[in-house]
C-alpha cells in the first residue's frame, strides 16, 4: 500500500541545512494499523507531511497505492490527496459555521461527485462515527471529540487508500481520546489502513504496529504485541 | 468541480460572514450608487437648461446695437441706437436674405409699473404680433398684442405671470384692469403662461406692449434695442446670420465688418456654449464619483485580503482535501464578484432614486441613462475581477502546510 524508500528531506534555510528525515525506508501493507512515534523534533511531522503528499521528498521514493508521488505537480498532489488520503488533524479543521454534513461532503465536492450520492455517503459515515443525531449542527456546537469525529467521517468520505491521522487525540479530553481509538480500531478491523502520528505511548499502543523515529531516522519498527483493545459501549 | 457548486460555496462564506460581507458591499454600493446618481444629476440640469433655452424661440438670432463709441470708449453692448423698424423691414423683405422666416422687432426698458397701490420694476417690451411666434409666448387669459393695436398705438400691455403676481396678487384676474408706465394708463388684455424661467432671466416677470405705443409713448424714442430673426430651419442658422449681418452693413454704409454698430447672437452658440458647459460638469462629477468607485474597490480588494490573512487555515484545509489552485482562486473571484455584483444593484437602485428623489424636488427631468447604468454595472463586475485577482491569487498560492499550521 505504501512504499517508502531511501527518503530524505533536507530544509535550506539560508546557509543552514536541517536535514529532517535521512534515509527513511519503511513500507506499510494494507489493513494496518501504525503509530508513528517520536518526540518533538524527529521528523515525525515531516514524514507525515511527505505520507500526505503536503509536501515532496528531497531524496528518494514514495509510492502510495502504486502511485509515485516523489515528483508532481501542485494540483496533481491536490488530487492524490483527495482520492487516496483521509486526513485527521489534530485541531480538527472542520470549517468554521459549517453544517456537519456539509464538512463531510466537502472533499466529495472537490472530486466532482453529485449532490445526491454526497449526502448518502455523508449520512453513512456520520452514522458510522456515531453521529446520526448530529447531521445538521454547525462544527461550533459540538464537542472536541465530536468535532474530531466529523473529521474522521470527512476523511472516511472518498474512501481512501489511507486514513491519516496526526496527533489525532491532542486537542481532546482522555475519556473522548479513548473513543476515537475506539472508532479507529473498529475502522481498522473493517480493513482500512490507518497511520497516526503520535508522541504520546498512550495512544500509540492502540496500534497494531509502532514505527519510532529519532533525529529523522527509524530507530526501531515493531510489531505491537500488547495493543490496548477498546471495547465499544 | 462545476461553477454552480462554487456558486454556491462562495454564497456560503458569504453568508456566513455578514458583517464583512456587508461592509465590502457597502463601499460598492456607495461608489456605484453616486456615480448613477452624479451623472443622471448633470444630465437633468444639462436638459434643464437646453429646454429652457429653446423655450425662448427656435432658431433664433438676435441682433442687438453695438455700444456706443465716443471718443474710443466702447459703451455697453445693446446701448446703442443704429437699429430702427426700418433695418427690420429690410430683414424682412430683402430680396437677398433667403432664410429668415419671421422678423420681430423690439424695443426693450425697464420701468417703474404701478397698479392701484402696488408697484413693481419691470422689463417692458414694445412688440409687434409675430413676437409670440418667433420667441415661443403663449396665452393663458386674454389675447396678445394685434396689428391693429400696433398700428392705432393702443394702450394696452400683456403680462407675465410674475407680473400679475407683484401687482394683482396670486390668482387674481387681472383682464381690463389698468396699469400706469410713466404717466400712461393701459389696459391688460392678456396674461401669458408661465414660461417658467429662473437662472439668467425669469421670462414670466416682462410686460408686453405694442411697439408703436413703447417707442413713442413710453420712451419717446424711435429706436429698437433687438430685432429678434427667425431662421427657416437650424441647418440655415449660418447663412441666416450672415445675410443679415451683410444686409445690416450695407444698410448702415459700412464697408469694414470690423467696424460693425450691431453684433448677431446665434441661439445655437449659446446652446452649444451652455452644452459644453454642463458637458464638463457632468464629466466632473462622473469624476468625482468614479474616485469613489476607485475606493471602493480598493475596499473590496482590502476585504478580501483580510478575508484570505483571516481564512489561511481554511484555504489550506481546502487544499489538503484536495482543492487544485484554479478552484481556489475561483472561488474567490466568485465571492468578490458576488460581492460587486449585489453592491452593484443595490447601487444602481439607490442611485436612481436618489436622482429621482432630485429631480422631484428640484422639478426638474428624472434623466437616467442607460449608459450610466450599464456602464457602472460593468465597472463594477471589472472592480470584482480586478481587484479579487490578487487576494485570490494570494489564496491560491498558499502551501497548505504553512495553511494548517497557520494560528
Amino acid at each position: 500500500m505504501i512504499q517508502v524508500s531511501h527518503l530524505s528531506k533536507i530544509y535550506n534555510t539560508g546557509d543552514v541545512e536541517t536535514v529532517a528525515l535521512d534515509d527513511v525506508t519503511f513500507s506499510v501493507q494494507k489493513g494496518e494499523f501504525v503509530a508513528i512515534m517520536g518526540p518533538s523534533g524527529s521528523g515525525k511531522s515531516t514524514l507525515m507531511h511527505i505520507l500526505g503528499a503536503l509536501d515532496l521528498p528531497t531524496k528518494g521514493s514514495y509510492m502510495l497505492d502504486g502511485e509515485n508521488v516523489s515528483n508532481v505537480a501542485d494540483d496533481d498532489l491536490a488530487d492524490i490527496r483527495n482520492r487516496k488520503i483521509g486526513f485527521i488533524f489534530q485541531a480538527f479543521n472542520l470549517l468554521p459555521r459549517t453544517t456537519t454534513m456539509k464538512n463531510v461532503m466537502l472533499p466529495m465536492v472537490y472530486a466532482g461527485i453529485p449532490k445526491s450520492e454526497r449526502m448518502k455517503r455523508a449520512q453513512k459515515y456520520l452514522e458510522m462515527v456515531g453521529l446520526g443525531h448530529r447531521l445538521y449542527h454547525l462544527s461550533n456546537q459540538l464537542s472536541g471529540g465530536q468535532q474530531q469525529r466529523v473529521a474522521i467521517a470527512r476523511g472516511l468520505a472518498m474512501n481512501p487508500a489511507i486514513l491519516l491521522a496526526d496527533e489525532p487525540t491532542g486537542n481532546i479530553a482522555s475519556s473522548q481520546a479513548a473513543e476515537i481509538m475506539a472508532i479507529f480500531q473498529k475502522l481498522n478491523d473493517e480493513g482500512h489502513t490507518i497511520i497516526m502520528i503520535t508522541h504520546e505511548q498512550d495512544i500509540a499502543i492502540h496500534a497494531r504496529r509502532i514505527i519510532h523515529i529519532r533525529d529523522g531516522k527509524i530507530s526501531k519498527d515493531e510489531i505491537n504485541r500488547k495493543q490496548k483493545r477498546i471495547q465499544e459501549q | 468541480m462545476e461553477y454552480a457548486e462554487l456558486v454556491q460555496e462562495s454564497i456560503g462564506t458569504l453568508v456566513v460572514n455578514k458583517l464583512r460581507t456587508g461592509l465590502a458591499i457597502l463601499g460598492i454600493v456607495i461608489g456605484i450608487g453616486s456615480v448613477i446618481a452624479l451623472v443622471s444629476l448633470g444630465q437633468s440640469s444639462q436638459q434643464a437648461i437646453q429646454s429652457q433655452i429653446q423655450s425662448l424661440g427656435s432658431n433664433l438670432l438676435t441682433v442687438q446695437p453695438s455700444g456706443q463709441r465716443s471718443g474710443g470708449v466702447a459703451g455697453a453692448a445693446g446701448g446703442g441706437t443704429t437699429l430702427t423698424l426700418e433695418d427690420a423691414d429690410a430683414i424682412k423683405n430683402s430680396s437677398t436674405i433667403t432664410t429668415v422666416k419671421n422678423v420681430s422687432p423690439e424695443y426693450a426698458g425697464r420701468e417703474q409699473v404701478v397698479a392701484g397701490r402696488n408697484n413693481t420694476n419691470t422689463q417692458v417690451i414694445g412688440v409687434q404680433p409675430i413676437y409670440a411666434s418667433v420667441r415661443n409666448v403663449t396665452m393663458s387669459q386674454g389675447s396678445f398684442i394685434t396689428d391693429q393695436q400696433v398700428s392705432s398705438m393702443s394702450k394696452v400691455a400683456v403680462l407675465g405671470s410674475t407680473v400679475v403676481e407683484d401687482l394683482f396678487g396670486t390668482g387674481a384676474n387681472p383682464i381690463g384692469q389698468t396699469i400706469r408706465i410713466n404717466g400712461q394708463t393701459l389696459t391688460v388684455i392678456g396674461v401669458t403662461a408661465s414660461r417658467g424661467g429662473t437662472g439668467f432671466q425669469n421670462q414670466d416677470d416682462i410686460i408686453w406692449v405694442p411697439l408703436t405705443t413703447a417707442q413713442k409713448q413710453l420712451f419717446g424714442e424711435s429706436y429698437l434695442t433687438s430685432i429678434a430673426v427667425e431662421a427657416k430651419s437650424a441647418e440655415v442658422m449660418v447663412d441666416a446670420q450672415n445675410e443679415v449681418g451683410y444686409l445690416l452693413l450695407a444698410r448702415h454704409k459700412l464697408t469694414d465688418p470690423a467696424d460693425k454698430d450691431f453684433s448677431i447672437f446665434n441661439q445655437q452658440d449659446l446652446l452649444n456654449t451652455v452644452n459644453q458647459t454642463t458637458g464638463t460638469f457632468t464629466t466632473l462629477l462622473a469624476g468625482v464619483a468614479a474616485i469613489s468607485l476607485l475606493v471602493g474597490g480598493i475596499g473590496i480588494m482590502n476585504i478580501m485580503l483580510v478575508t484570505v490573512t483571516e481564512r489561511t487555515r481554511e484555504i489550506g484545509l481546502r487544499k489538503a482535501l484536495g482543492a487544485k489552485k484554479k478552484v481556489i482562486v475561483t472561488q474567490f473571484l466568485i465571492e468578490s464578484l458576488i460581492l460587486t455584483f449585489i453592491g452593484g444593484i443595490i447601487g444602481i437602485g439607490l442611485g436612481v432614486l436618489a436622482s429621482y428623489i432630485y429631480s422631484i424636488v428640484t422639478a426638474s427631468a428624472f434623466v437616467v441613462s442607460l449608459q450610466s447604468v450599464v456602464l457602472a454595472f460593468i465597472v463594477s463586475a471589472g472592480i470584482g475581477v480586478l481587484f479579487g485577482w490578487y487576494p485570490a491569487k494570494r489564496a491560491a498560492n498558499l502551501q497548505p502546510i504553512e495553511a494548517l499550521r497557520y494560528e
